[in-house]
């Protein structure tokens, strides 16, 4: 029966595939073609400058800088992310004190809890990238502030304006507004696995570690292993673009230490009328994505498991 | 199915998912602008020329303007168009006037298509580049508008109407004039009088020993000497750069704007950065500034946590609301203090140039119209309706005449007199935009500032910068 199985398929997939093919394929061509060309994006009047852009990309000491960032954020965004929500939900439906009729449950209060992670999700990424910012604020900011109520007067550090601490900052600021989310995802993973399960494990004598790390997350890896991946792309796309803009000095800065690729791309459009030039960091940060999502498939493969 | 297939079903959607989420954001945002060619552009029949129509504007053609919505706001353009019908009655309803913040990401692919408006108002953070516009052959040439009667003194061109150097600041070495810029602003540090003299009991100080006398005092009461946006430290050159020309003449401005060789590496630089420096190293720079934007800075000023601000005559307008809410504020500007006795130009030498650059697309449909538009602007009545709206002058020179200035404006004509030639017009601020804001200004001034960098180190790092931007090939270049 294989005989005629893809034709059957792309039989299937005519439409979808052209809509692909015209809006997401022809883009993709177009800009590397823009890539080679000196395009100012202001007027359409441009010629072919073959690799100098990509020649200009090696030795362009701000482009390193935002790969840096970009990778630093690709590296611990998620890590961070999802083991946070991993925890929360756990914590959440799971980890809880024994009760009498329940073989498994949450921690007290954990449906007020749930709603309470979830709300970052539902404000837009500027409001909470602004309500950082104020908190950043050293002059009169609540973190500063709350340096002085303790009597730690004397540390006032310039949050966002310190080259040391910035980056660090606005990842707090990701990784707030999108735990949320991730623990509201794994919730309703967690809550798919058979309650039996634990019940066996628990039967046998299993602490709240053992359940997690041989129930749990083996069962749930399909889910963290998709939301490893959305993470990723945030931390190198649209997120890290708008906290990075809407947060930093400069923005981008203090002295590059938070530029990172998307910016450094719509800087170069937008800002210098180097489209052709900002084609090609985009290029690379094409590059970037796919070697990303490689590795995380690689290292994602596991045995499936069934239930 | 069967099931000896190399790839299950899952897998085939899960990889295909995959990879079309993970390129779509990245790629199709690049290629949203791709160009369309210069399709657009059927330009509108051009009226009869009159004395009253000197620009032969069709009388019955539609106008786009676009304006930026900054420090200055949208209602003088308003008014102006409002003008604009007046004289024209047929295009009631035609003329057409937006404001945005985002000048370029919004105009960019009209550009780009070739149906750009027909009047921009190009400034703010997203400032389309002069450079890139003019060697693209994107402008009008404004020489029409330049050389037409002004609309208060038919015998006057337009030319003759407005303050020195606006016409040359909107030409890029040759003969055109690609942009005009109508407000006139004044740069350097302002105050407040009446807080100035309750703290530290003094008036500005014209040398750089009161300046720093002044700050101590003003640290004994708890008082900053001085505040400015650590998030945008390029508002540091508004008094910095002034104060160099001051202690080593234009000059070494000028020679800076052309990117000469060690431009920076000349000693009036390092003695106006070690003076700068000592504000940090003393303690009387306000704390934290180099994490506040420029309205929280003006906040903290405004409410007197420091005695100066590096700023423009925008402050006014924009921190209007802070200011008013001490009543007895006197808001005034202050030129750079002398550093010593053998400065080159005299106490007084001040920045003051064009601001609102306005410019004129050359594929725009009604290209006379936008300059008819900015005819109306330069006249009396609309500049001393912008004057009194956002309390900043415009290129038009006087029609302050009959008019209450507020305070800080007040000071900054008075400024300006004081001045008379010594006005400085350091050009790298519009020339080179990536180098001026983010290179200088964040990249060393800033850290400087901040204490993070000596001031050698700032102007070794400045002249690289400034040496790669002359190596630059794709920066298009200009000299003074």
């Amino acid at each position: 029966m294989q005989h005629g199985k893809y034709r059957f398929i792309a039989g299937f997939l005519v439409l979808p595939l052209a809509i692909y093919a015209i809006f997401v394929i022809s883009p993709f061509v177009q800009a590397i073609y823009y890539s080679f060309t000196d395009w100012t994006g202001l007027s359409s009047d441009m010629r072919m400058v073959g690799f100098d852009n990509y020649t200009r990309l090696f030795k362009d000491s701000v482009f390193w800088a935002s790969v840096g960032n970009s990778v630093t954020l690709l590296l611990l965004l998620p890590v961070v992310t999802l083991s946070l929500g991993l925890f929360f939900a756990f914590m959440l439906n799971v980890g809880g004190r024994r009760r009498k009729k329940a073989v498994i449950g949450g921690v007290r209060g954990s449906g007020t809890y749930k709603i309470l992670y979830f709300f970052p999700q539902v404000l837009s990424i500027p409001i909470v990238a602004l309500l950082f910012q104020f908190a950043y604020n050293p002059e009169s900011g609540a973190l500063n502030a709350f340096f002085n109520a303790i009597g730690l007067g004397g540390v006032q550090p310039d949050w966002l304006g310190d080259p040391q601490l910035a980056l660090w900052c606005i990842m707090g600021a990701m990784i707030w507004a999108n735990v949320g989310f991730y623990v509201v995802l794994f919730s309703a993973g967690m809550s798919s696995i058979p309650k039996d399960f634990y019940e066996a494990a628990l039967l046998d004598g299993a602490n709240r570690f053992n359940t997690f790390f041989r129930i749990t997350l083996p069962l749930l890896w399909d889910t963290v292993q998709t939301g490893w991946i959305y993470m990723g792309i945030l931390a190198l796309d649209v997120s890290a673009f708008a906290f990075v803009q809407i947060m930093s000095v400069g923005p981008g800065g203090p002295d590059y230490s938070t530029e990172v690729l998307p910016l450094y791309v719509y800087q170069k459009t937008f800002r210098d009328g180097q489209a052709g030039y900002a084609t090609s960091i985009g290029v690379s940060l094409l590059i970037v994505t796919l070697i990303f999502s490689a590795i995380v498939m690689r290292l994602g493969r596991r045995e499936r498991l069934e239930f | 199915m069967g099931s000896t297939s190399d790839f299950s079903r899952r897998d085939l959607i899960k990889r295909a998912a995959a990879l079309g989420i993970v390129t779509v954001p990245a790629m199709s945002a690049l290629s949203a602008c791709a160009s369309s060619g210069d399709g657009g552009g059927e330009k509108v029949e051009k009226g009869e020329k009159s004395a009253k129509n000197p620009l032969a504007v069709n009388d019955s053609a539609a106008l786009d303007v676009v304006i930026f919505d900054g420090g200055f706001g949208d209602k003088y353009a308003k008014d102006a168009q409002a003008e604009y019908v007046a004289a024209f009655p047929k295009t009631k309803g035609k003329v057409k006037l937006t404001s945005t913040q985002k000048i370029q990401s919004t105009l960019q692919p009209r550009f780009n298509g070739g149906n750009p408006p027909d009047l921009v108002d190009n400034s703010g953070a997203e400032q389309m580049d002069f450079g890139t516009l003019v060697s693209k052959n994107q402008l009008a040439d404004l020489t029409p508008l330049l050389d037409a009667p002004s609309m208060d003194d038919p015998s006057k061109k337009v030319r003759d109407t407005l303050r020195p150097g606006v016409v040359e600041m909107g030409q890029f070495g040759g003969k055109e004039t690609w942009i005009m810029y109508y407000a006139y602003t004044v740069y350097g540090v302002w105050y407040s009088k009446t807080n100035l003299k309750k703290v530290a009991d003094a008036e500005y100080p014209e040398t750089w020993d009161e300046m720093l006398a002044v700050c101590e005092k003003a640290k004994k009461k708890g008082v900053a000497g001085w505040t400015y946006p650590g998030k945008y430290p390029y508002y540091l050159p508004f008094s910095l750069y002034p104060f160099i020309a001051k202690i080593g003449g234009a000059e070494v401005l000028r020679k800076i704007d052309n990117l000469e060789p060690n431009a920076w590496k000349d000693p009036a630089v390092k003695a106006a950065f070690d003076a700068y420096y000592e504000l940090y190293k003393k303690g009387y720079v306000l704390k934290g500034s180099p994490g506040l934007d420029h309205l929280q800075s003006q906040k903290a000023w405004a409410e007197g946590k420091a005695l100066f601000i590096p700023n423009g005559s925008w402050v006014e307008n924009e921190s209007a609301q802070q200011i008013g809410k001490n009543p007895d504020f006197q808001l005034s500007v202050g030129a750079p203090s002398s550093l010593s006795g053998s400065d080159k130009m005299p106490f007084g030498t001040i920045w003051a140039s064009g601001g609102e650059p306005y410019i004129v697309p050359r594929q725009a449909k009604n290209v006379p119209g936008g300059m008819e538009m900015l005819r109306i602007m330069l006249s009396k009545k609309s500049s001393q309706n912008f004057i009194k709206q956002v309390s900043s002058l415009t290129s038009l020179n006087g029609g302050t005449e009959g008019l209450k200035l507020p305070p800080g404006l007040d000071s900054a004509q008075q400024a300006l007199q004081k001045a008379g030639q010594n006005i400085v017009n350091p050009r790298i601020q519009d020339w080179y935009v990536a180098l001026q804001k983010e290179k200088i200004g964040v990249g060393a001034l800033g850290e400087m500032m901040a204490g993070r960098m000596t001031p050698d180190e700032a102007i070794n790092k400045i002249q690289k910068y400034a040496d790669e931007t002359r190596e630059d090939s794709s920066v298009k270049k200009y000299k003074r």
